[in-house]
């Protein structure tokens, strides 16, 4: 039997650069109520979100994620010709094949980077971080680029009161690079299949093409569930994963959860217990939820509006459709 | 031992008054969550995530929705705590 030379990988990983990319149209939740009976009072207090952008024509997934990716390889200070790995998380890109990553790689100028998409929801981000740092472990790329990526307006039922103000669009991007030290602590990460009724697609495309549905299919979700799940079951997630990272609440800087609903952020904060110190992400409230993408754009705000710093340590999680969940400790970069 | 009516109500009280700032003399069995105590939809989860560690009785998302007022809540602790 031949004898196979083993791969040879950085001893950890970190994420070198952050950037984002949110469309040009802020719409305000006035606009929401032209389609449902609510008011801003009602949204602001269930969610938290005053507005969200929504995308253009031009500002497609495509397009959202190659400038979100540039200014993340500029933060990072390489080249796009070093990334090995192009890894775009989405559920609202409505071409299937081939892979979004594949076009975002050449148009970056990468050197026939390995690309493809993940389907993880609101966990996406989580799931394509895990998976580069165990790329760059491993040793099949030095760099890798993690996208999460939306345009939920194309997703969403703008006449159910329930879910017509949650979402909004954008594109969030890491480059995920070598480390002498470890950066990126064990994911905690997993699926509940049994509540795949929770949060879904509401028709699959094949009924809206035979025309058995009339309405295009949009994002649905179980309210009280999903609210019940994430805040208690994820609160259980996120401790595991700073017992994982051998580190406490106490030692924490930053808290990036997966910008969902700004109650499920509050409730989750008082849940875990986190110090008033620990600075708390509320992208939700100006960008509304944007599933893969949150957590990224969260990471690029604070890092910008300096509320959280370069060095900071920070608890990532993200949770949606699936159930699927991942939660990571990370050292912002 | 299973709390009396009395003990479950004034258990909710506590739970309600954390949770939603409302006085604990205003719950009483009569009061509907919703319309009286200012307890909305996303609250009423966490209200009922409490009252399941309090007084050791699941209570299903599914069930949830039929526990309109503190004395639906009561009477449903009543008949399913452990």
């Amino acid at each position: 039997m031949a004898k196979i030379k083993p791969s040879k990988g950085a001893p950890y990983a970190r994420i070198l650069g952050v950037g984002g990319y949110r469309p040009t149209r802020v719409v305000p939740n006035e606009v929401i109520l032209e389609t449902i009976d609510s008011s801003d009072e009602w949204i602001r207090s269930r969610s938290g979100i005053q507005t969200r952008h929504w995308a253009n024509d031009e500002e497609t997934v495509a397009a959202m994620s190659i400038e979100a990716s540039g200014k993340a390889i500029a933060d990072a200070g390489i080249s796009a010709e070093q990334i090995g790995g192009v890894i775009v998380s989405t559920v609202s890109h409505f071409k299937q094949t081939p892979a979004v990553a594949t076009e975002i790689a050449d148009t970056l100028g990468t050197n026939k980077a390995a690309a493809f998409d993940i389907s993880a929801g609101c966990a996406g981000f989580g799931y394509g971080l895990t998976l580069a740092k165990g790329m760059i472990v491993e040793g099949s790329a030095e760099y890798v680029l993690v996208i999460g990526v939306e345009r939920l307006s194309d997703l969403t039922d703008l006449e159910d009161r329930a879910t017509a103000f949650l979402f909004g669009d954008g594109a969030g991007a890491v480059v995920v690079g070598p480390a002498q030290e470890p950066a990126i602590g064990p994911t905690v990460w997993g699926s509940e299949g049994d509540k795949s009724e929770t949060i879904k697609q509401t028709v699959p495309w094949t009924d809206y093409r035979s025309g058995e549905v009339a309405k295009f299919p949009a994002i649905t979700q179980e309210g009280q569930a999903v609210f019940r799940w994430a805040v208690f079951e994820m609160a259980k997630v996120a401790k595991e994963a700073l017992d994982a990272a051998g580190i406490t609440a106490d030692d924490l800087d930053v808290f990036i959860p997966h910008q969902a609903n700004e109650r499920i952020i509050d409730s989750m904060v008082k849940t875990l217990k986190l110090p008033e110190s620990v600075t708390v992400a509320r992208d939700v409230r100006t960008t509304g939820n944007t599933s893969a993408a949150s957590i990224p754009l969260a990471m690029e705000r604070l890092l910008a509006t300096g509320e959280a710093k370069s060095g900071d340590t920070a608890l990532v999680i993200g949770f949606g459709a699936g159930l699927v969940y991942a939660a990571t400790v990370v050292t912002l970069p | 031992m299973a709390a009396t009516q009395e003990e479950i109500v004034a258990g909710l009280a506590e739970i309600v008054n954390e949770i939603a700032g409302i006085p604990v003399e205003d719950v009483q069995l009569d009061k509907s969550f919703t319309d009286d105590l200012d307890v909305d939809s996303l609250s009423m989860v966490e209200v009922v995530v409490a009252a399941e560690e309090r007084f050791d009785v699941k209570i299903p998302d599914e069930d949830v929705k039929n526990l309109k007022t503190v004395g639906d809540a009561t009477d449903y602790i009543l008949k399913h705590q452990g």
